[in-house]
């Protein structure tokens, strides 16, 4: 079974799924079944054995140390970066900035660039797809530097209305931040017009890949976006550490969204003179060990071939689609034909959180709720919606008990 | 039967299940399905009990000094653990229910429902049970 599974891809499941311990465990007596990927990926043991490693190896604090150690500890560290460039085709590694996260890559921009740039009036344009990490630091800055925010209407099928998108730009929009691909319904958005027809009307462009970039080619330049972000725990790398990539020139022109050591060049009581990018916005001590094992999370992904992962999981995608739209009462939130691996769904008469308690009941792991995307929510007359998005390492196998779980379900409360 | 005895009745019922998370989740829902309806009147914002991540309504009138609880949920597993708060609550003086420890939930493999995320939910229903009681309480002590 597997091998139908996997033909077309490559992808040799069994293969992979070796390399991710935690999957090979009971849960309530059942093989675990882990489908909240867009929640957060499993890591590989590269990436393990990259933070023991480091750890065990080479602890240091970095760029200041003249020691043997600090020194392997700043190599690996710039490597990741140099890394993350290349994933992103990013144009120098100095736009390549380490954050936590998507949440503070936002929160970076909005309150850097936004800050200095917003005036009384100005425009900022969302989707009605966002997450809430990407509506949120607008609203904060846009309150303070009374801005409006518009927002990109959602079709029925969830997918985004561009003509509508169209009708909002003007020359009052300064920022335009919209996901590569939706969390909640995992719609692939047409990013590269949505920049060029914010481009043409003078706005700059914030890219949330934090459901890309596992998942979706990302090239930067081609895109032409003016920031992209990511979260690497979304991508089978550990928590607490993300990337925010900026065009050179405008992070050069943005001042700084903490202070701190290492981001100065020179301080003084009376004047103090900031580093260059990207350190003018990594102030303090990083988060080295997570940033070095993300290293490994990159390499991970582009070894095993991201189309390969993707036609693999667009395999499982289109298999469990079908089969689930099969039962009862069951329908499909969000039906665009582009999609990432991620399927949302409701059951009529039974609530998302009885489906997901009852499907732990069986070792299978998904989401139930608003996805931290209300306003979609609301957009769909929803008030949440089970979740199972599939990684690299599902399988065809797991679908059938993702199916048989449901069965169960509808078959008890209906 | 008191507020320990019914407990015990709850805890064994569940141990015929023997540990089958499955069955126990369904005849836990199964025994929220039997709990007679809320009056639809009565599922007012007044009444929701917060820090719930399901939504859950609740009142209490008291009959012969003795308080009777009515309730309801949107989601079938709250329901089922409401239905056995009211089965050991229901039907028992306020001083009683306001001195009733609760210790099934554990005992019934249960408390992985409101161990984490629903834990503020289930706490704030018991909570709201003996905020009635002493309601209750005071006002006839008032009223004596
Ligand atoms: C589309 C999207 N944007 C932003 C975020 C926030 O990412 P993080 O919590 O890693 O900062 C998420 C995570 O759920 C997401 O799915």
């Amino acid at each position: 079974m597997e091998n139908v599974a996997s033909i077309g891809s490559g992808i040799e499941v069994e293969e992979i799924r070796k390399l991710f311990p935690i999957l090979h465990q009971k849960i309530n007596g059942h093989d675990l079944v882990y489908f909240d990927n867009a929640a957060t990926t499993q890591k590989p043991v590269q990436v393990l054995d990259a933070l023991q490693a480091y750890y065990t190896g080479y602890n240091a604090n970095i760029h200041r140390g003249i020691h043997t150690l600090a020194e392997r500890a700043t190599t690996a560290f710039e490597q990741t970066r140099a890394t993350a460039a290349s994933f992103l085709n990013a144009g120098s590694k100095e736009e390549i900035i380490f954050v936590r996260g998507v949440t503070e890559a936002i929160n970076l921009v909005a309150s850097s660039y936004g800050r200095s740039m917003l005036k009384k009036g100005d425009e900022i344009i969302l989707s009605g797809l966002e997450h809430h990490s990407n509506i949120v630091p607008w609203q904060l800055i846009a309150e303070e530097k009374q801005c409006h925010i518009r927002v990109i209407p959602v079709t029925d099928s969830g997918e985004l209305d561009l003509l509508a998108y169209k009708g909002l730009l003007n020359e009052r929009t300064r920022i335009v931040s919209v996901n590569h691909a939706s969390n909640s319904l995992g719609t692939i958005n047409p990013v590269k017009e949505i920049i060029k027809l914010a481009h043409q009307a003078g706005a700059v462009t914030l890219i949330d890949g934090a459901q890309a970039a596992a998942h979706l080619p990302i090239d930067v330049q081609d895109l032409d976006c003016d920031f992209y972000c990511l979260s690497g725990h979304k991508m089978y790398g550990p928590t607490g550490v993300g990337v925010l990539y900026g065009k050179k020139k405008i992070l050069e022109a943005m001042p700084p969204y903490m202070g701190g050591g290492e981001m100065i060049r020179q301080v003084t009581f009376e004047k103090t003179t900031w580093n260059d990018v990207p350190y003018k916005f990594e102030a303090g001590t990083p988060n080295i060990a997570d940033v070095i094992a993300l290293k490994s999370a990159f390499d991970f992904i582009s070894g095993t071939g991201k189309e390969a992962m993707a036609q693999h999981e667009s395999m499982l995608l289109r298999y469990a689609t079908e089969q689930l739209s099969e039962l009862k009462g069951l329908r499909v939130v969000g039906i665009s034909k582009n999609k990432v691996s991620v399927l949302s769904f409701v059951i009529e008469g039974i609530h998302p959180f009885d489906i997901g308690q009852m499907l732990d009941t069986r070792g299978i792991a998904v989401r139930t709720g608003h996805h931290c995307t209300q306003p979609l929510m609301d957009r769909m007359g929803l008030e949440g919606t089970v979740r199972a998005s599939f990684a690299v390492y599902n399988t065809r196998k797991e679908t059938d008990k993702l199916i048989e779980g449901l069965q169960r379900v509808i078959g008890f409360l209906k | 039967m008191s507020i320990t005895d019914t407990q015990e009745e709850i805890v064994n019922e569940f141990s015929l299940l023997e540990g089958d998370q499955e069955m126990s989740v369904l005849y836990l829902m199964e025994l929220g399905q039997k709990l007679p309806a809320m009056k639809e009147e009565d599922k007012t914002e007044q009444n929701e009990v917060k820090g719930c991540q399901s939504r859950v309504w609740l009142t209490a009138e008291v009959k012969h000094g003795a308080v009777f609880f009515s309730a309801d949920s949107n989601t079938a597993i709250t329901k089922g653990l409401i239905s056995l708060l009211i089965r050991v609550f229901s039907g028992h003086t306020p001083q009683e229910i306001l001195s009733g420890e609760i210790t099934f939930p554990s005992r019934i493999g249960m408390d992985r429902f409101i161990g984490t995320q629903r834990s503020n939910g289930f706490a704030a229903m018991i909570k709201q049970m003996k905020m009635y009681a002493l309601a209750f309480q005071t006002r006839s002590q008032i009223q004596a």
